[in-house]
């Protein structure tokens, strides 16, 4: 298996974003339907309420805060699932992939800072101070793990040698970097699941601060922000497949099929776990951050160093 | 069409510059900057400098992101959550602004320039990569840990929160006196 990665005709972009909302909303349905096993209803019947919130927030009007900032409102609104697509511009489908980067990590990297600007623009721009919290509560966190994720992503680099995605998945041929640089799956996960503002990381829209950042927005823009955080959690899944497990290299399936297949596999793990790990206050995790995480990526890309140099 | 698309980035990248002084709130003029450094980053990755405008991308917008919060946190008697004027000391800055614009324009235009001497390297990136760093490595080896050294003892100096403050004079006073609670009770 494990073709080398070719870049194919950009008419195939419009493909991906469909196939990336198609992931958001069974990640969403599938959070609906731990929602409901939770409360003791059938989960069938939370596997639904998505496309039932579709609906409703198709319809519903939309609120308008006093002096709101309107224009960057919407743009931080409407950004998320914009970035969430760039991301997956540079994340292979089995062999194919729509922009063969040189530099793909750090684009999808670049990407990830995008939200940055993006949660703290949706906070500011209703004028309310429920929601300003949360901007502010999602930078402060922001600092905590970007710096880590930093090092988690470029340890696939340094290993494979190259910052372009397809020799990352072509460096993987024999052993995948999962098995070699576990620290740094690890820390890359959780930082996928803190920059989509997700179940442990989720407190910029906690329900202390009256959902944060979500306080104040309704009808299409909040449609647009839920979509955009499960399109994010999606493109972090996604990266993780070509970045630590193997791309499409796998047994009997075809590859495309194991991009899928695992893509599937972690974006339903980053749904689950907000149902089995308790909310982290950002203002503690910073320490933890800066003081075990930080150093434990550094010295996985010493490790990982010192093994590249070594063969 | 490559050329129409870097024009309209330019037009972009100064406009939003332009953007940053007309706007009348903090968020806008901080973000307006960060639109002006991602066209400029789109223009260097054209132009072929992948890497480089990509990551001038990144670093800008985290830094714009994280500049909001500054600018809005030591404006004082916080006007930055108000609509506001950008510009200040308006005569003189378009004094030194037109006369800076005028000795560099003079400059360009009076200066004898040069004719070139010698082709292009084949490999641009690395033959620059060379010059500024080749025959310099001694300086900035030597400058580094200088410089990390100089950043270490800043961040001691204005600790506002040491060792002592944590564990006492003796340095004993366990569990120590932490004002952010939890963590690692550091």
């Amino acid at each position: 298996m494990s073709e080398p990665i070719v870049q194919v005709s950009p008419a195939w972009a419009v493909l991906a974003p469909l196939a990336l909302l198609l992931f958001a909303l069974a990640g969403a349905g599938l959070n609906g339907a731990l929602v409901a096993r939770s409360v003791g209803r059938p989960g069938r019947s939370g596997a639904s309420a998505p496309l039932a919130q579709v609906a409703r927030l198709l319809r519903q009007r939309r609120q308008v805060t006093v002096a709101a900032d309107v224009l960057l409102w919407r743009i931080g609104a409407g950004g998320l699932v914009v970035v969430a697509i760039l991301k997956i511009l540079v994340i292979p489908l089995g062999p194919w992939t729509l922009a063969d980067l040189d530099v793909g990590v750090v684009w999808f990297n670049t990407m990830d800072v995008m939200i940055w600007a993006l949660f703290w623009l949706i906070g500011w721009g209703a004028n309310s101070a429920h929601s300003l919290v949360g901007g502010y509560r999602f930078l402060s966190l922001a600092v905590s793990y970007e710096l880590p994720l930093m090092f988690a992503l470029i340890t696939p680099a340094v290993a494979a040698r190259s910052l372009r995605v397809g020799d990352v998945v072509a460096a993987q041929h024999d052993l995948w970097f999962v098995i070699w640089m576990p620290v740094a799956f690890v820390i890359f996960c959780g930082s996928v699941i803190a920059f989509s503002s997700w179940g442990p990381f989720a407190t910029a829209v906690g329900r202390d601060i009256a959902g944060g950042f979500l306080t104040d927005v309704s009808g299409v823009d909040r449609l647009l922000i839920l979509t955009g955080r499960y399109a994010v959690l999606t493109a972090g899944a996604a990266f993780a497949v070509p970045l630590f497990l193997g791309g499409g290299g796998g047994a009997l399936l075809p590859d495309w099929l194991w991009s899928i297949v695992k893509t599937a596999l972690v974006l339903a793990a980053f749904v689950a776990i907000r149902h089995r790990v308790p909310t982290i206050r950002p203002d503690r995790f910073a320490e933890v951050a800066w003081i075990i995480v930080l150093p434990a990526a550094l010295l996985q890309v010493l490790v990982v160093a010192i093994i590249v140099v070594g063969s | 069409m490559i050329d129409i698309l870097f024009w309209a980035l330019a037009v972009v990248s100064v406009a939003s510059g332009v953007a940053v002084f007309v706007v009348d709130s903090m968020a806008r003029a901080t973000y307006a900057l960060a639109v002006s450094f991602i066209a400029v980053g789109i223009m260097l990755v054209m132009v072929g400098l992948e890497y480089i405008g990509i990551i001038t991308i990144l670093m800008m917008v985290m830094e714009m992101a994280i500049m909001a919060v500054y600018m809005v946190m030591f404006m004082g008697m916080n006007p930055a959550l108000m609509p506001m004027d950008m510009t200040h000391n308006k005569r003189w800055s378009a004094v030194l602004a037109m006369g800076t614009f005028v000795l560099l324009a003079a400059g360009a235009l009076l200066i004898p320039w040069p004719a070139r001497v010698g082709a292009p390297a084949v490999d641009l990136v690395a033959s620059l990569g060379e010059a500024i760093m080749g025959p310099k490595m001694l300086a900035m080896l030597t400058i580094s840990p200088v410089l990390f050294a100089t950043i270490i003892a800043g961040l001691v100096i204005v600790n506002p929160r040491g060792r002592y403050d944590r564990w006492g004079d003796d340095l004993k006073h366990r569990p120590p006196n932490d004002p952010l609670r939890g963590g690692l009770g550091q």
